[in-house]
């Protein structure tokens, strides 16, 4: 158990000095900018679109990131063998696998931080000023982090069974189907064969519903989000976590490195 | 207590898209090494040498067959404390430095921050990357990768050593050093189970090898004695012959190959020997050298395979003769 | 895949933990899924009550960022809006109506855009579209999505009341409004006031005003200006009208120009409207405005 520690700091360590991370941090940053030059041609909505662009570049970014990372960490490492390295010593495998989730979990935790604190300076910069209202975002991002806490636990898991390129395009598919869960099933409810509304509705309830995360917009226009629905969507994401990883340690165990 | 003992391994691959037939890459390995030795296992690429390693490092499993490393089966993950693995071209985190990951590779023994601390300084030295300690592995040429893996692989001071392909990439100046290293851990009592297609290095190292081919074993015991299958053919060179004396010796096979004014031949019976040194004498030639000349292992290795080859058809040894990877 | 493995021994019980875990967090997730089913419920998406299809369309694809577009595309129409503008009067507004229905499926809460799209879809060109109907199902769908939200049905009645001068309509309309919870005092005698005396000049100040005091940018503001002076100088007009009427009950005859007022000391200078263009009288005896005056454009709706 106590070989789980060490493989995440180090997991850590590596994805922080990844030139793509750094690159999109800045990325990130200028964005924040941008969306300071933007609200001044946008008349009317200056304050709302701080917020939209500065939340949406978090969640858009975050994105990018946890899959790059993801397949960088564990797919390529994979493919490239060097876990045998790791393997060949008293590591078991499920320890391999959660100490690698928690190094991309907390990498992308901290970049989230950098990225929040860039927000909240785009944001006084822009309003002048910061009250209890503006802490508001601090749930939304928190969300966001929830849904990236996700994909990565998707990225490792199409990791052990398909090449880097695979897993990457296998997340960005779930990840868009994710959002679009609750308009499939109401579109299911909508058409008159049976047969597609079961299907729909297993599926809303099989595959991740990332859309129960989404609150940018309505952050956006000074909606709060309830306490009740922090701690649903924090199990939530415990349990399709926790769901994904279980299932990640499955297949590696029996997986075979030739 | 041996220190590997494989019992009957065998391993099959699942090989085409739709019907899986599956494809023997081992087949019955039943071998034993014993404590302090250095054991060589050697074939041609594809022989299954590395599938072999990797099976008793658990990273593949065998379809039938068993096996133990120091007395321990091989799902025990605790035998692993005392094993040390250098993977062949290995490849590590680019972006941690040499002195981080062999702290991350200490780590993962558990051993204390402190211990971690001394054995790299030590093992750094040892390796001859104390200058490089703080550079990042990307930057590594590949004998620095190849030095840092020996050092990772032993971390942890184990007892038994494998190695896959060591020498591989090596300048000559490398492979010396690696040499000597395996030298040394066999002085200090461990024991080194390493694979190679490089039949010379394995001569110089190995108390013990086994020879496998398309996945079986062909041989295996003491170089001594397999080296000792008897005298390949006796060497003779004279001076000046005369060609009479030349066309009457080629009766007893062999070539004769001229350079300068002495010929020198070979005469692949021993017992026609005594015989053909009388020739020589009676023809009044002078001789310059009689030598017996041994098989080598590579010798031995490539009748093994052609008798494979006889026997199994031929195309799939050929290939492995001539190609490799 | 698997080939007879003995792992299935060694791994025994982190495979037992693995698998109780799938199972039992998969149930969990359906209960977990209902639950949080229920809380969205309270910011339920309105989209799925307005099923208007290029919109929609658009926000599944934004995957959460759908107020970052409505944003951009509202940049758009602002855009937009000004470049029709400066392309002299004959501006062509063409694009107003879908571009805020886009914005608008992308975030029916951007009240701004309803706001702005009443006015100027509703207003005649050069200043808009032109098209009261588009205005009209603009700002009812902006009810729709933010019930609560007063002022556009002060919206809505005005575009009955000011371009449709349907007056019994706008009157009810300002009555529903009046009873949304925030709405002003004013709202309710309004209704009473264009039920009763339909289009007067009073009522229509006290709406433009309103839109001018709480205008979101600043084309509505110089539109409520420009149309609140227009307002100035029916009034004066009116004034005007009172005293010529005056001028002949006194004098026997009409005045040939404000001149004659001025002589005969009914005025004590030359009338001009806010523009600063001198009034004059027009052929049926009643003032008018002069011929150089902006007004006169906006007066000809």
């Amino acid at each position: 158990m106590n070989r789980i520690i060490p493989i995440a700091f180090h997991t850590f360590k590596e994805a922080v000095r990844d030139k793509v991370l750094y690159n999109l941090i800045i990325f990130a940053l200028l964005m924040f900018g941008c969306a300071i030059l933007f609200s001044s041609i946008s008349v009317g909505i200056e304050e709302i679109i701080v917020i939209d662009l500065g939340l949406s570049s978090i969640s858009v970014f975050g994105l990018i990131m946890a899959i790059f990372i993801g397949i960088g960490l564990v797919s390529k490492e994979i493919e490239r063998r060097t876990i045998f390295h790791i393997l060949s010593k008293p590591v078991r495998r499920f320890e391999f696998i959660i100490g690698k989730y928690l190094g991309l979990v907390f990498t992308l935790f901290v970049n989230t931080i950098i990225m929040t604190v860039g927000f909240y300076i785009a944001l006084f910069y822009q309003t002048r000023r910061l009250d209890a209202g503006d802490l508001a975002p601090l749930a939304t991002i928190y969300f966001i982090l929830l849904q990236l806490a996700i994909v990565v636990a998707l990225a490792i898991f199409f990791s052990c069974i398909s090449t880097p390129i695979m897993t990457a395009v296998f997340t960005f598919c779930v990840f868009v189907i994710g959002h679009l869960l609750s308009e499939m099933r109401w579109l299911g409810e909508a058409t008159h064969s049976a047969v597609v509304k079961k299907v729909t509705a297993v599926l809303y309830y099989l595959l991740p519903n990332l859309s129960d995360f989404d609150f940018i917009t309505r952050t956006a226009h000074g909606e709060k989000i309830s306490g009740a629905l922090i701690l649903s969507d924090s199990l939530y994401a415990l349990l399709y976590v926790t769901v994904l990883i279980s299932a990640s340690i499955l297949i590696f165990e029996e997986r075979e490195f030739r | 207590m041996l220190a590997i003992e494989t019992t009957n391994l065998t391993k099959d691959y699942p090989v085409g898209f739709w019907r899986k037939r599956p494809k023997r890459v081992l087949e019955g390995l039943s071998i034993q090494v014993e404590k302090g030795e250095v054991f060589g296992l050697l074939g041609p690429n594809g022989a299954g040498k590395s599938t072999t390693l990797k099976i008793l490092l658990h990273l593949v499993f065998p379809s039938s067959g068993t096996a133990r490393i120091l007395g321990k089966e091989l799902h025990d993950v605790s035998a692993h404390e005392r094993i040390g693995f250098l993977p062949e071209n290995p490849y590590f985190y680019d972006n941690l430095t040499a002195e981080e990951f062999l702290n991350y590779a200490g780590a993962l023994f558990s051993l204390p921050a402190a211990e971690r601390r001394s054995r790299t300084g030590r093992l750094l030295e040892q390796v001859g990357l104390t200058g490089s300690r703080n550079l990042q592995v990307r930057k590594f040429s590949k004998g620095m990768v190849q030095r840092l893996g020996i050092a990772q692989a032993l971390i942890n001071d184990p007892e038994l050593v494998f190695l896959d392909e060591p020498m591989s990439g090596l300048d000559p100046l490398g492979r010396r050093e690696v040499r000597d290293l395996i030298l040394g851990l066999k002085e200090q009592g461990k024991t080194v189970f390493f694979s190679t297609h490089i039949l010379s290095d394995a001569e110089m190292l190995c108390d013990r090898v086994a020879i496998l081919n398309l996945g079986r074993m062909q041989g295996c015991g003491e170089l001594k004695e397999m080296l000792a299958m008897g005298i390949a053919s006796t060497e003779i060179v004279i001076e000046s012959p005369r060609q009479e004396l030349l066309d009457e010796l080629k009766s007893y096979g062999g070539d004769s190959v001229r350079t300068g004014d002495r010929v020198r031949v070979e005469i692949p019976k021993e017992s026609d020997v005594p015989a053909v040194l009388g020739r020589i004498l009676q023809a009044g030639a002078r001789i310059v050298s009689v030598n017996p000349v041994k098989i080598s292992l590579e010798d031995y290795f490539l009748a093994q395979v052609a008798k494979d080859s006889r026997e199994s058809g031929g195309k799939e040894s050929r290939a492995q003769l001539t190609g490799g990877r | 895949m698997s080939y007879n493995t003995p792992s299935i021994s060694h791994g025994f019980s982190s495979r037992r933990i693995c698998w109780a875990l799938l199972i039992v967090g998969f149930a969990f997730l359906y209960a977990v899924q209902r639950q949080v089913d229920d809380e969205l419920g309270v910011y339920a998406k309105i989209s799925d009550v307005l099923y208007i299809p290029a919109g929609t369309n658009l926000r599944r694809l934004s995957l959460g960022n759908e107020g970052l577009l409505a944003d951009i595309y509202w940049t758009r129409v602002v855009q937009y809006f000004g470049r029709s503008h400066m392309e002299n009067a004959g501006g062509r507004f063409d694009l107003l109506a879908p571009l805020l229905r886009i914005t608008t499926d992308l975030d029916p809460q951007l009240i701004i855009a309803y706001r702005f799209g009443g006015v100027f879809l509703m207003e005649p060109p050069p200043i808009g579209a032109g098209q009261p109907e588009a205005a009209l199902q603009l700002i009812r769908r902006g009810i729709v999505a933010n019930p609560d939200y007063w002022r556009l049905w002060e919206d809505l009645g005005f575009v009955y009341y000011w371009d449709l001068k349907d007056y019994k309509t706008a009157a009810k309309i300002f009555k529903v409004g009046s009873e949304r919870p925030g709405a002003d005092f004013w709202m309710k005698s309004l209704a009473g006031t264009v039920a009763a005396k339909g289009g007067d000049i009073q009522t229509s100040r006290l709406l433009w005003s309103e839109i001018y005091r709480h205008a979101d940018t600043d084309a509505i503001r110089r539109t409520a200006e420009v149309h609140l002076t227009l307002l100035d100088a029916l009034e004066q007009m009116k004034r005007l009208d009172s005293l010529l009427a005056l001028y002949r009950i006194k004098e026997g005859h009409q005045a040939q120009s404000f001149y004659d007022l001025y002589a005969s000391g009914f005025l004590r200078g030359l009338p001009r409207d806010p523009t600063g263009v001198p009034y004059v009288i027009g052929p049926d005896g009643q003032a008018q405005l002069g011929q150089g005056s902006n007004l006169k454009i906006l007066l000809a709706q």
